[in-house]
């Protein structure tokens, strides 16, 4: 059995070498900035406050990370057009 | 004009400080002035790496705080007139640390010396921020393993994110320093290749030091391990990095242990 094992004995150094490639891969992805998700808070309002006004304090942006795949959930709420309403486009 | 070089990891454990210590006396045994800071504030250790632990009398803290100047809290090297080291804070608490207090230190520093060497402590918070906070260069610890190769990937989105240089819209240099690194175990299969880790993390190699009983031996001594024993695997493997560090191209190699007449007949081992 050991002569067997001896034989058949596979190195580890390859599986290293992948489970890091698709974590790092996946962690680049979701968390490769930390400041990833005020980033794209930032850049999210200033596109939407082009053309709706928008209260900066009335939205939420939240991260998930599950096993094969992330969520990005954005809440915003948009004020209604008595209170300033739509914004000409431009 | 001087070069503020960060020895950043990430992980625990890897090399930091033997490293920091070992380039820093590297650096300055080819003449150049040198100092190296320990940010690691409330758990430092370059002091005792270093040999110095019984001559602290001013830290890193009390120059930031305005409590001490430099002159008062500098030590130079017995061994070495160009090798300086500013010592953390054992007592005091990392929040001790102004954005504005490390800025004006490393100014100064780099106004005296060739090269500012900032020992990070591990972890990614605060005593890390302000550890890379002003670097011009970065050196990345890593040993050829998983976790180790993992948290170095992490220090290197916050190198490119955190400091000052990328704030600036710069490229940090991110250089690797792959520690305790055994070719035999690598040629086997049983640890990450120099090739694997380079591919993995996607940056330049500074240089490989093998796994050698003589690190241990010299923080033992409390000696930076090229003063310790300069011909050894590990300090010829710090005195290349540092030759590379100043601009010069050496050849990349791993290397071993000289053995004597003797250790010819009897030390070798069948691989």
């Amino acid at each position: 059995m050991s002569v067997l094992k001896f034989f058949t004995r596979r190195s580890s150094a390859p599986a290293a070498r992948e489970r890091l490639q698709l974590l790092l891969a996946h962690e680049r992805a979701v968390f490769g900035r930390t400041d990833l998700v005020a980033v794209l808070q930032d850049e999210i309002l200033a596109v939407i406050a082009k053309h709706v006004a928008i209260d900066p304090d009335k939205v939420r942006v939240k991260m998930d990370r599950q096993d094969t795949f992330a969520t990005l959930e954005v809440d915003i709420e948009i004020r209604s057009p008595s209170a300033g309403g739509l914004k000409m486009a431009g | 004009m001087a070069e503020v070089l960060v020895v950043t990891s990430g992980k625990g454990g890897v090399g930091k400080t033997t490293s920091t210590a070992a380039l820093g006396a590297a650096l300055a045994q080819t003449g150049q002035s040198v100092c190296v800071v320990d940010f690691d504030v409330g758990l430092r250790n370059l002091d005792l790496v270093m040999g110095a632990e019984r001559r602290v009398v001013y830290d890193l803290i009390n120059v930031v705080q305005g409590d001490a100047n430099l002159n008062q809290a500098l030590i130079r090297d017995k061994r070495i007139d160009s090798l300086s080291l500013l010592p953390a804070s054992q007592t005091r608490d990392k929040d001790a640390l102004t954005a504005e207090g490390v800025e004006r230190v490393i100014g100064e520093l780099k106004n005296r010396f060739d090269w500012i060497i900032c020992d990070s402590p591990a972890g990614i918070e605060r005593g890390a921020y302000f550890a890379m906070r002003h670097a011009d260069l970065a050196v990345i610890v890593t040993n050829p393993e998983v976790s180790s190769v993992r948290d170095s990937d992490r220090i290197i989105g916050l190198l490119d994110s955190k400091t000052e240089k990328a704030e600036r819209g710069e490229v940090m240099e991110k250089l690797l320093l792959l520690t305790r690194y055994s070719p035999e175990r690598a040629e086997r299969g049983d640890m990450l290749k120099v090739e694997d880790v380079l591919e993995i993390l996607s940056i330049s190699l500074l240089g490989i030091i093998p796994e050698s009983p003589e690190v241990l031996k010299a923080s033992n001594l409390g000696s930076p391990v090229t003063l310790a024993n300069p011909i050894s695997a590990p300090s010829r493997a710090y005195l290349d990095a540092a030759r590379r560090l100043r601009g010069e191209t050496v050849p990349m190699t791993v290397p071993t242990e000289r053995k004597g007449f003797l250790g010819n007949l009897f030390g070798r081992r069948a691989a």
